[in-house]
């Protein structure tokens, strides 16, 4: 496969959150600011990139009866390690993200990556794919956290530009659902006529 | 090269590898970064500190307390300015949130006066109950320079002396609770 396809696939045409729907979790739960929604993004890119790299290395070591558990085992290493780092070094990015890390185990784009991509593929192949996929779901993310915080608070990245409140159930989860919603009808739309 | 077989023996030891491997690296990162977490929240503990009592130059006492509901415990820190008493602050906590614990940083004058207070960690409605954060709204500055002995810390509905936020009563009152408690044991050991 064509390695630049390869890398913008997880754009647009595979979005991880906007096509494929996987990750919904963190998407709606972490998204009430643009800027931590590119905290987790940037946090899941790492784990991917990370978990499909050693997969990729490792495939054929594993017995196929065994490889959920291992792969498992990987991501979770690699969560924990974020975590840890995050914790050290980024304590005022990790009390906003802190809950949220550790479900990035069961994020279903990590795991999915690393089973129908990274165990069969080329190690080159598998980090270009999980840093695509990565920047992809980061991208959602913070599209999806910019909408909320510019509805819901009337700001962005922090920097207020309205007096007031802004609409509240776009900071709620509700407004999680409604703003993923309509992010997605205009995704499809933009799919149809490119 | 050819996959590994799925046989009882292969299986055993490749799960026995990962996991060794994940533990040696796990225990590896865990050692690197214990120092600076721990420092970490030191100093998100001490930035809290030196936000309720502006101007000491050291924490002499650090201590415990149990709250009077018994819930949880109070943390006083006794700070000193060339050698005199500069303020308190307690790290204090009310399990009367809308939803669950709501924990206050409040510093105290040597003479019981509220110095300044501020939010550390809460899970209230995010544009209603999280307004008692000061970065929020300026609910709890209401309570600047107020002492407890003559300003009732129960919220207006309840026959109080404080302001509650519009639309989230259980918040205010919550937050109120915290300080009063804090105060509480203040007094007793003062």
């Amino acid at each position: 496969m064509n390695q630049l396809a390869n890398f913008t696939k997880g754009f647009i045409k595979e979005n991880p959150v906007f096509v494929l729907l996987l990750g919904m979790c963190p998407a709606l739960g972490v998204t009430t600011s643009a800027i931590n929604g590119l905290g987790m993004g940037l946090a899941t890119t790492f784990v991917l990139v990370m978990s499909n790299l050693v997969v990729s290395l490792v495939k054929n070591f594993i017995p196929d009866k065994v490889r959920i558990p291992s792969f498992i085992v990987i991501i979770a290493s690699f969560v924990t390690i974020v975590e840890l780092v995050m914790q050290a070094y980024l304590p005022a990015l990790f009390e906003q993200l802190g809950l949220f890390i550790p479900l990035i185990v069961v994020n279903c784009i990590v795991l999915g990556r690393a089973e129908a991509f990274a165990s069969k593929n080329t190690l080159l192949s598998s980090i270009i794919d999980g840093l695509g996929m990565g920047l992809g779901f980061a991208f959602a993310l913070m599209l999806l956290g910019g909408v909320r915080e510019i509805l819901g608070s009337g700001a962005i990245f922090g920097l207020k530009f309205l007096q007031g409140d802004g609409m509240l159930v776009f900071v709620l989860a509700p407004g999680a659902f409604i703003a993923l919603g309509y992010l997605i009808a205009l995704i499809n739309r933009l799919k149809k006529t490119a | 090269m050819a996959k590994t077989e799925s046989s009882f023996k292969n299986m055993v030891i490749t799960l026995f590898v990962v996991t060794v491997v994940a533990a040696l690296a796990l225990g590896g990162v865990y050692t690197v970064t214990k120092e600076p977490i721990a420092i970490a929240k030191r100093e998100k503990v001490e930035k809290a500190v030196r936000f309720v009592v502006p101007g000491f130059d050291t924490i002499m006492n650090e201590f415990k307390v149990l709250g009077n509901d018994g819930k949880d415990s109070l943390t006083f820190f006794e700070t000193y300015k060339n050698g005199e008493k500069a303020g308190t602050a307690i790290k204090t906590y009310s399990p009367e949130g809308f939803s669950g614990m709501v924990w206050i940083m409040v510093g105290f004058a040597p003479d019981g006066k509220i110095l300044n207070t501020a939010v550390l960690d809460h899970k209230e409605t995010p544009g209603l109950g999280d307004k008692m954060d000061i970065k929020k709204s300026n609910f709890s500055a209401q309570l600047q320079d107020k002492n407890p002995k003559d300003f009732n810390l129960d919220v207006k509905k309840d026959g109080g002396d404080v302001d509650a936020i519009t639309a989230a009563t259980i918040s205010s009152r919550a937050f109120s609770d915290a300080v009063e408690r804090a105060y509480k044991e203040f007094e007793k050991r003062d």
